[in-house]
């Protein structure tokens, strides 16, 4: 990374591990249990909320020194709930089937407490630049774990990966279920991506055991 | 300007709610011509869907006529847009483009709705096609059934705005609808409509005479939404399917 200055290069990779917004801040858990029940729903989720946290962190960034701090959280909403609409209605217009897809994130992003907590702790004290690079890090940390989830959630709950068959077919019973192999319907319900990020969470602060907090 | 100021916080959320308001409508107007034509596609996309009209390959992902040629392809294979409104029953082309949201408030309201049929014809067989609307576990759902004159189900096709990925919104995945295939929407002489049941031990539906699919695991209140919309539907066209049945 020769284009980045090695403090620039961890506003980026800080967030992938060891400052991850989902297992060390704990932030956007609510998203992470809606829509990884599936990995592509969850692939579609980190893309977008990396491109509305890397644009909406600039666009706060660049409004930092006139936003009044009395209304500054309103005017955090207003910016992602505007991107976030400029961007469905484009989408809509030129590529009608991929926003249907993107429909029902919509909402997940606008309330995503990852973009809120970045504006605010971040853009709202920084320049444009660092900004950018902090709102993708943050938004790839998060991506990063959905991703993780959603691969389990689909591989163990439903026995494929992106739509794929890849242990073989419940029904007639070839491949692994021919072994007496069955999905785990569980897996597909909410509290178990909760119990997921659990288990990053210990693998992570096992591995690392500066994460771990004293009482 | 002190930025700490009332006035200067007054101005300024003023100024955003301008500024942002703005460019929304701007895009708004300015693109909805086209969202409406894509609108406009789709339904004729999906109504043509349910009658077994589309692209579909092999078992896998669902395919649409393309929208280069699904208006040509509408009007050949539809041959007839009714709308039943109370005892009347009227020809209209646009008929397609009736909300049926809209005309459920109306029903709602005590008012006679306008409700459209579509009859299909595709290599000699008659389709009746039906749209339905109802509700899911986060919001709306709604789709379109293909019936022939006996009241079995040729084809349908669901659709959704915001149920969970991966859980409730498969109900517009191929093994779902497909289920419902040769189901009949009748019980005796009763309309009973399809009920999407748990633990029928009927996983790929071969038992076809039994009101009943196979429910998707993790999405009961989903499954239940689209039960009670295909038999609130198969209320509302009683009559109308009854004057097909007479006519044979």
């Amino acid at each position: 990374m020769a284009l980045l200055s090695k403090k620039d290069a961890n506003l980026i990779l800080d967030p992938l591990a060891d400052n991850n917004p989902i297992t060390i801040q704990v932030l956007g858990i609510c998203s992470a249990l809606a829509i990884t029940a599936e990995l592509k729903a969850s692939i579609v989720m980190a893309l977008s909320v990396i491109f509305v946290l890397g644009l909406g962190n600039v666009v706060i960034s660049l409004m930092r020194n006139i936003i009044p701090s009395k209304i500054r959280i309103i005017v955090q909403l207003v910016v992602v709930a505007a991107l976030v609409i400029v961007v469905d209605q484009v989408l809509k217009a030129f590529a009608y089937q991929l926003s249907k897809t993107l429909a029902v994130f919509v909402g997940l992003i606008i309330t995503n407490c990852i973009i809120m907590g970045r504006f605010e702790a971040f853009a709202l004290g920084n320049g444009v630049k660092r900004s950018f690079l902090d709102g993708i890090g943050n938004a790839a940390g998060y991506g990063i774990i959905l991703i993780i989830v959603g691969f389990f959630r689909e591989l163990l709950g439903s026995g494929t990966l992106l739509g794929f068959a890849v242990l073989g077919d419940p029904i007639a019973k070839t491949g692994l279920y021919s072994f007496g192999y069955e999905n785990n319907g569980f897996m597909l319900l909410s509290p178990m991506a909760l119990i997921v990020v659990g288990l990053l969470i210990w693998v992570q602060r096992s591995r690392n055991n500066a994460l771990i907090e004293e009482n | 300007m002190d930025k700490e100021k009332n006035l200067y916080t007054v101005l300024f959320a003023g100024a955003m709610v301008i500024v942002v308001g703005t460019i929304l409508a701007y895009l708004a107007s300015a693109l909805s011509a086209r969202i409406k034509e894509n609108e406009r596609f789709e339904k004729q996309q999906n109504i043509l869907y349910a009658m077994g009209v589309n692209e579909n390959e092999g078992d896998g992902s669902v395919d649409f006529i393309p929208t280069d040629r699904v208006e040509q392809e509408f009007t050949s294979y539809i041959t007839d847009q009714l709308v039943i409104e109370g005892d009347k029953i009227t020809k209209d082309d646009q008929a397609y483009l009736i909300d049926i949201k809209k005309q459920l408030d109306i029903l709602k309201n005590g008012e006679t709705p306008k409700l459209p049929v579509f009859i299909g014809e595709k290599d000699g067989e008659k389709f009746y096609i039906i749209p339905m609307y109802g509700k899911g576990l986060w919001d709306a759902i709604w789709g379109f059934m293909a019936l022939d004159e006996d009241m079995t189900v040729k084809g349908v096709f669901f659709d959704h705005k915001a149920e969970t990925p991966g859980l409730g919104a498969n109900i517009k995945q191929r093994y779902f609808m497909d289920d419902f295939k040769g189901e009949s929407i009748l019980a005796g002489t009763q309309y009973a409509g399809i009920k999407v049941a748990k633990g029928n031990n009927d996983p790929v539906n071969t038992i076809k005479d039994d009101n009943e699919v196979d429910a998707l695991a993790g999405a009961t209140i989903t499954g239940n939404g689209v039960s009670s919309m295909i038999s609130k539907t198969v209320n509302l066209y009683k009559d109308y399917f009854e004057t097909l049945r007479n006519k044979e």
